[in-house]
């Protein structure tokens, strides 16, 4: 006998987990697979959750998740090899309930997700990999193969959440293979040390943290970003740079981590700290240029695997949540309502997408990948002009404030000709306008 | 440069590694050594699973985060099978 669903879901991170969770609610008989021996045993992130997307899925989430801490200080500092110049941005409102963001530990957040997804009524199997899509004579997607013993699975409707490297799509020939300058590679270690070392480190009270983004000379002039984010009783550190730069510059993304780790300013934060794990993982950056077709024949792509992740705000979950469950929104309905599951019906799905804030995030930034891969000074003689800056102006030293103001004023056009600083303006304001 | 220990940092890891069934492949290994100019898996993978003697390199996944790096950089040769450990095997975050 072929079992068969309704819905088959491919993969267990936030998008599959959404998208899974909305059909089993919408009382599809839905079958999600993932590779990994429980959801989250393959997966990494920062990792930083936002509210809003899980809220809109499992309200009373903040009851029962695995939550390390509510965010209420962000730092962004600009690094130098000494130094780094940078703003604070703190706030008791962020500690009145509901809060909005929270450092996870996303092993342990899978997991949850997953009984939650269990508990819905989805059939749920881990420890099995799809190794590719079975399609009828006429291409359309009729479910997956597995790598158990007699394991083709059918359905109606096939839900690609299998993430950045999605080599479903690729190998169906729904995407291209993924092109250096679209990903980026992240490091990342995670370092226990006793919850009151954290809050006294950082200032903060129990279930308070800290997050601090990075950017500036720890890329070594690539286009990247840095973290520190604060867990209960552990601190994550990464850093993650455009795989086509690593490749220009030949380094390996370690290195930078461990000299990132060595900063003066860094290293007392994770001092004393045990180093129990060390991931990597590929994070889709191209923007919306690189977002490729995302419905078909029996099938939809959501989460990283369609690229969707606003790099800018370093929101990827909760993008792959969003895309999952419009995704198994617009396959719930057209169930209800009879519809074959044919490209012209599941366009429906690309059509909310653009109408959420989902593209038009991405829209509004859609250049600015280009602008940073083209304008390397932002990333090198900004944030070393800038240190300059403040040590000239903090440093007494018997020079007057305003000879101090023309040394910097001169040394900015040392760098960079007055043209080339207007220009720049401009470009940054017309990318984040 | 090679002053970074990275076996010390995958010793904190667990895997469940799929004897003798690695699940990335070099297809053509005189390819890597005679036409690969960069060899751009050597220099990027984070986990140091590709070595090099002489121009000579090799593989071993044992120690392999699944992130997908040395399958992209590898552009020009497309020389890499690369496809995900059995369900169950490769790398098990125990926070990710
Ligand atoms: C270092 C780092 C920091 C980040 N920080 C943040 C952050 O602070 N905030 C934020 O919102 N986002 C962040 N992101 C991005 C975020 O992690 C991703 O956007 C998000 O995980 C995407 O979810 P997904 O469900 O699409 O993919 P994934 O989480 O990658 O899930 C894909 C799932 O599919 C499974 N799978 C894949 N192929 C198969 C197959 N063939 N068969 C069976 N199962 C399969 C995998 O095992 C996996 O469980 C970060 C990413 C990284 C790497
Ligand atoms: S990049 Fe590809 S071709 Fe070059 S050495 Fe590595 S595996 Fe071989
Ligand atoms: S998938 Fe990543 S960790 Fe594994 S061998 Fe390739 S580059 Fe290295």
């Amino acid at each position: 006998m072929i079992e068969r669903f309704d819905a088959i879901v491919v993969g267990a991170g936030p998008a599959g987990n959404a998208a899974t969770y909305t059909l089993a609610k919408s009382g599809l008989h839905v079958l999600q697979i993932e590779r990994g021996e429980t959801a989250g045993a393959k997966n990494v992130q920062g990792a930083i959750l936002y509210a809003d997307a899980l809220e809109r899925l499992i309200p009373e989430f903040r009851d029962e998740a695995p939550l390390e801490r509510h965010i209420i200080e962000q730092r962004m500092w600009v690094m130098d090899d000494e130094s780094y110049i940078g703003t604070h941005f703190r706030s008791d409102e962020f500690n009145k309930p509901p809060h909005n963001r929270y450092t996870i530990i996303r092993a342990k957040f899978d997991k949850w997700f997953s009984k939650k997804v269990r508990e819905a009524g989805a059939l749920v199997i881990n420890e099995t990999t799809v190794t590719e899509l079975l399609r009828d004579d006429r291409g359309k997607v009729i479910g997956v193969r597995t790598d158990r013993a007699g394991g083709d699975l059918h359905a109606d409707v096939v839900i690609l959440a299998d993430g950045v490297n999605s080599t479903l799509a690729r190998k169906a020939g729904f995407r291209p293979e993924i092109e250096p300058k679209h990903v980026a590679l992240a490091v990342k270690e995670i370092h226990f040390m006793p919850r009151d070392t954290i809050e006294s480190r950082f200032n903060i009270h129990k279930g308070e943290g800290v997050v601090i983004e990075m950017l500036g000379k720890i890329t070594q002039g690539m286009m990247g970003t840095g973290f520190l984010y604060t867990n209960g009783d552990s601190v994550s550190i990464g850093i993650g740079c455009m795989l086509s730069d690593l490749m220009a510059q030949k380094t390996t993304p370690y290195e930078l981590l461990e000299r990132m780790k060595a900063h003066p300013s860094i290293r007392p934060l994770i001092q004393g700290g045990e180093m129990k794990e060390y991931a990597a993982h590929l994070i889709p950056e191209g923007g919306y240029h690189a977002i490729p077709q995302v419905f078909g024949d029996g099938w939809l792509i959501a989460g990283d695997s369609g690229m969707f992740v606003n790099a800018v705000h370093r929101e990827g979950s909760n993008l792959a949540m969003t895309t999952g469950r419009i995704a198994a929104e617009t396959v719930a309905e057209l169930f209800k309502a009879g519809q074959p599951m044919t490209a012209a019906n599941l366009a429906e799905y690309r059509r909310r997408l653009d109408d959420s804030f989902v593209m038009k995030d991405l829209m509004k930034y859609k250049d600015l990948p280009d602008i940073f891969h083209a304008n390397k000074q932002f990333l090198t003689t900004y944030p070393e002009l800038l240190n300059r800056s403040a040590y000239t102006m903090l440093r007494v030293d018997g020079v007057d404030k305003l000879s101090k103001e023309r040394e910097i004023f001169a040394d900015f056009r040392d760098k960079r000709s007055l043209f080339g600083l207007l220009g720049d303006a401009f470009k940054l304001w017309r990318a984040f306008r | 440069m090679s002053h970074v220990n990275i076996e010390e940092k995958l010793f904190q890891n667990r895997y469940l590694v799929d004897a003798e069934r690695p699940h990335i492949r070099i297809r053509q290994p005189s390819l890597c050594e005679k036409k690969c100019a960069d060899q751009q898996c050597a220099v990027c993978c984070p986990a140091g699973c590709f070595t090099r003697e002489g121009r000579k390199v090799t593989l071993i996944t044992d120690g392999c985060l699944e992130c997908g790096t040395c399958r992209i950089v590898c552009n020009v040769h497309r020389n890499l099978d690369w496809e995900y450990p059995r369900g169950g095997y490769g790398i098990q975050f125990k926070f990710g």
